[in-house]
């Protein structure tokens, strides 16, 4: 049968048909979607994890138990989830398991870049990578295969683009499932991973490695495809595409499986071609390990290693090495006008603005448009911010974010902050799926370490930013079953807050005093701002707008941040179409000029 | 099919305005014309607002599912700044429909930034080409009842330029809608078509 698939539904069919009986991920662009994939398939086990780690350390469980196991993250998940996946590389499989680490060149989704194939090799295990659907769903078989022949984890490396990138892929109807019973054989040896039983291990994942690397010799995804002689190229992934497009009578070596290299058939490859250029995302990673071989090649003076490749870098490379020649119409007209900037934005509606506009108002953030700049001092009020939708009310006219590193960080940076002697009042900002992903562990730091933080948890039931996945605190699973629900505020006084407060998160003065009782305490507490996302409960109340002979046009609504709320010339109006009836700025203007859209039409008509 | 045929196109808009599907049922359309096709949507990270552009590509073998700057056939704008923002991909000669229709971004309510004006737009695109097309696509949609069938208007106003049979998009949408919306998406689909008889600036 054939489909024009995503990368992810490829990714997750070709693992289906392979057999998987046990998926684990938590949610992180671009790898969403291959859990959103395979959880439809019910004849299988799929959960979201609390977070990476905890789905390595499930999925470990399940191949050890027998079952072939998928886990999937993105690329800075596997940063979470380094700690079991060397240790499941160190002990090995029993029935397969792969990971697939989705990677992000060009940051279209991320808080950076970073090459993971370097943690396969830290990890010892072998690296696969498709370069379309249809070799995306192909390697997913053979990953399993190769992670049961040689006893290891297996990564898969995916990126943004293959990932979210549709092509025809052919595929089976069928799934076959391997012949292999759940049941659990105790081998300390193999398992438990003392030093004694470490140092057994680490001379057979050396051993594995060399196999692995002969294996990759006769691999068919590791392939020779002689054009001309001048020029061969070896690629992987997307930038395979880009580079045969670009050069379409170059020789190329197609790597299919990137770690280890097949010595003999690259040193094959460098017998027949007179230069080589290595194309690769991110990293020099082939190309440092074939120039360990000795073998000369051109690859990261050419070719950028920051951001995401097209065809047009690969061009501008080729003209760079003299490989093509600039003809007139690759000159472009400049465009006559730099187009405004669109970056994203808290939704009309968002549960979050309220809270934000709150906290920007006591941190003196906000600048009516128009302003002066105020001049710097050190601020009285600190927020540290974590990832999430949230992560946005660090743009104007908000402005409400001091930092922002990785999952979890809002609450431990706040610690160290205080602990290190700011004067100012700081306050960790975090949203539920991230607090439950790693926020709990900062938190327990705060209680036993006597931090006066003030940590506030904008809970909107559900992980928006990925696409509204399910986690521990809505209480349904990735299947849609109702499973164990777990309750923020309980868990929040379960380990030693005593201040813990409550509040809806679109009422501004139930906000602002809860927020300053909070932030006055000078008492470790945590505000839990309640409110459901606006894409999944679409309509909060009669749609809104600006009585014109009432507003002074003081550009206070305009602090918001609210993309329904828009100016013509300097009068504020509110697009009807995008209001979804939050009351946020009907809350907010001095001049009570903002009411249901019914009542001011009337007024207007009297 | 003619081995030499070679199509792009580049669908760009706000989030939320359905370009992501419309760039879908195109790939779907083509693949049952029995072209390769690639297609990918550059996101960012918002779920809604921020801007959206899709590449869809067709060929009788396509490598890169991205289009070379200055290559693109076809652009279907859903967002008149977001055509601006993509013009220097429309290769000289494309053709290129704009939706009339303008979403300003919250810089430009903030006084940061300008939104062009609709001489400045056409001028920027009639550097790249004389073939442009402005639709009244939001209008249309919200004159049919729901402002949600742009992108099957705007399917509608470049299916006249492109090869392929009347039932297979009809075909194609009524795949990827749900029944009780294919009727007025058909609709949308023929005012599309009649649309573009009419509009070349």
């Amino acid at each position: 049968m054939k489909k024009l698939l995503s990368g992810n539904e490829a990714l997750a069919l070709g693992a289906y048909h392979a057999g998987v009986t046990f998926a684990a991920a938590y949610p992180g662009t671009p790898s969403t979607e291959i859990m959103e994939a395979i959880a439809r398939f019910k004849d299988i086990y799929a959960e979201w994890s609390t977070n990476e780690k905890v789905a390595v350390e499930v999925a470990m469980g399940a191949c050890y138990a027998g079952a072939r196991a998928l886990v999937s993250m993105k690329q800075v998940g596997l940063n979470v989830a380094a700690d079991p996946f060397l240790a499941v590389a160190t002990t090995g499989v029993n029935a397969g398991l792969v990971l697939i680490s989705a990677d992000d060149p060009g940051i279209h989704s991320s808080q950076g870049e970073q090459d993971n194939r370097h943690y396969a090799e830290l990890a010892k295990v072998p690296i696969l990578e498709p370069m379309d659907s249809q070799t995306a769903y192909d390697l997913m078989a053979c990953a399993f295969e190769i992670s049961e022949q040689f006893d290891t984890p297996v990564m898969l490396r995916t990126t943004t683009r293959i990932s979210h990138s549709k092509s025809i892929a052919e595929f089976k109807e069928t799934r076959s499932l391997p012949d292999r019973k759940i049941a659990f054989e105790p081998n300390m040896q193999k398992y438990v991973m003392l030093p004694v039983n470490a140092r057994i291990r680490h001379p057979l994942m050396e051993e594995r490695l060399l196999k692995l690397a002969v294996f990759g010799e006769t691999f068919s995804f590791n392939k020779i495809e002689m054009g001309e002689r001048q020029l061969g190229i070896i690629a992987t992934g997307i930038s395979y595409q880009y580079a045969r497009e670009v050069f379409p009578k170059a020789s190329f070596l197609k790597l299919g499986m990137t770690y280890p290299l097949p010595e003999k058939l690259v040193r094959e490859f460098a017998s027949k071609v007179n230069r080589i250029l290595v194309v690769e995302e991110l990293d020099p990673f082939i190309e440092e390990h074939i120039k360990a071989m000795g073998i000369k090649v051109d690859g990261k003076q050419y070719i950028p290693r920051a951001g995401e490749l097209n065809s047009d870098i690969m061009e501008s490379a080729g003209r760079k090495m003299g490989l093509i020649k600039a003809t007139a119409a690759q000159e472009k007209p400049p465009v006559a006008i730099e187009p405004a900037k669109r970056p994203p934005l808290l939704c009309p509606g968002c549960p979050h603005t309220g809270f934000f506009y709150v906290l920007a108002g006591m941190g003196q953030r906000l600048k009516l448009p128009g302003a002066k700049e105020k001049t710097v001092k050190e601020s009285n009020l600190i927020i540290t911010g974590d990832i999430g939708c949230y992560t946005l009310g660090v743009y104007p006219p908000l402005n409400a974010m001091d930092t922002n590193g990785c999952m979890g960080s809002s609450i431990g940076t706040a610690i160290g902050m205080e602990k290190a002697g700011l004067s100012a009042k700081i306050v960790a900002v975090i949203g539920d799926s991230t607090f439950l992903h790693s926020g709990i562990t900062p938190l327990v730091d705060a209680v036993y370490n006597l931090s006066k933080i003030t940590v506030v948890i904008l809970d909107n039931s559900t992980t928006a930013m990925t696409g509204h996945q399910e986690h521990p605190g809505t209480g349904v699973s990735v299947q849609g079953e109702i499973v164990g629900k777990v309750v923020l505020e309980d868990v929040v006084k379960g380990v030693g807050v005593k201040n813990v407060a409550v509040v809806h998160s679109f009422n501004i003065k139930e906000l602002r005093k809860t927020i300053k009782g909070a932030l006055d305490s000078r008492e470790l507490s945590v505000v839990i701002v309640r409110g459901a996302c606006v894409v999944q409960k679409p309509r909060h109340g009669e749609t809104q707008a600006i009585d014109t002979e009432k507003c002074n046009q003081c550009g206070i609504c305009l602090l918001v941040g609210c993309p329904a709320i828009q100016t013509q010339g300097k009068q504020p109006i509110i697009d009807i179409g995008m209001c979804t009836g939050c009351t946020i700025c009907q809350q907010i203007c001095p001049k009570q000029a903002i009411g249901p859209v019914f009542r001011i039409k009337t007024e207007a008509q009297n | 099919m003619n081995s030499n045929t070679k199509i792009d196109l580049l669908l760009t808009g706000v989030g939320g305005q359905g370009n992501i599907l419309a760039s879908d049922i195109i790939g779907e359309v083509a693949m049952a014309a029995g072209f390769d096709v690639k297609k990918t949507d550059t996101l960012g990270m918002a779920q809604r607002g921020g801007s959206v552009v899709s590449n869809v590509r067709i060929a009788e073998k396509v490598y890169s599912p991205l289009i070379k700057e200055g290559e693109v056939d076809f652009m279907l704008a859903f967002e008149k700044l977001e055509g601006v923002r993509w013009a220097s991909h429309l290769q000289p000669g494309g053709v290129a429909i704009i939706n009339n229709y303008a979403v300003p971004p919250l810089s430009v309510n903030l006084s940061v930034e300008k939104y062009p004006a609709d001489a400045e737009v056409m001028q920027v695109l009639q550097q790249r080409s004389s073939r442009i097309y402005l639709v009244e696509g939001t209008l249309r949609a919200t004159e049919l009842g729901n402002a949600k069938t742009l992108n099957i208007f705007m399917l509608g106003c470049v299916s006249v330029f492109l090869p392929f049979k009347l039932d297979a998009w009809q075909e194609a949408i009524r795949q990827h809608l749900p029944e009780k919306l294919w009727k007025l998406n058909m609709t949308a689909f023929e005012t599309g078509r009649k649309e573009i008889e009419n509009v070349h600036v």
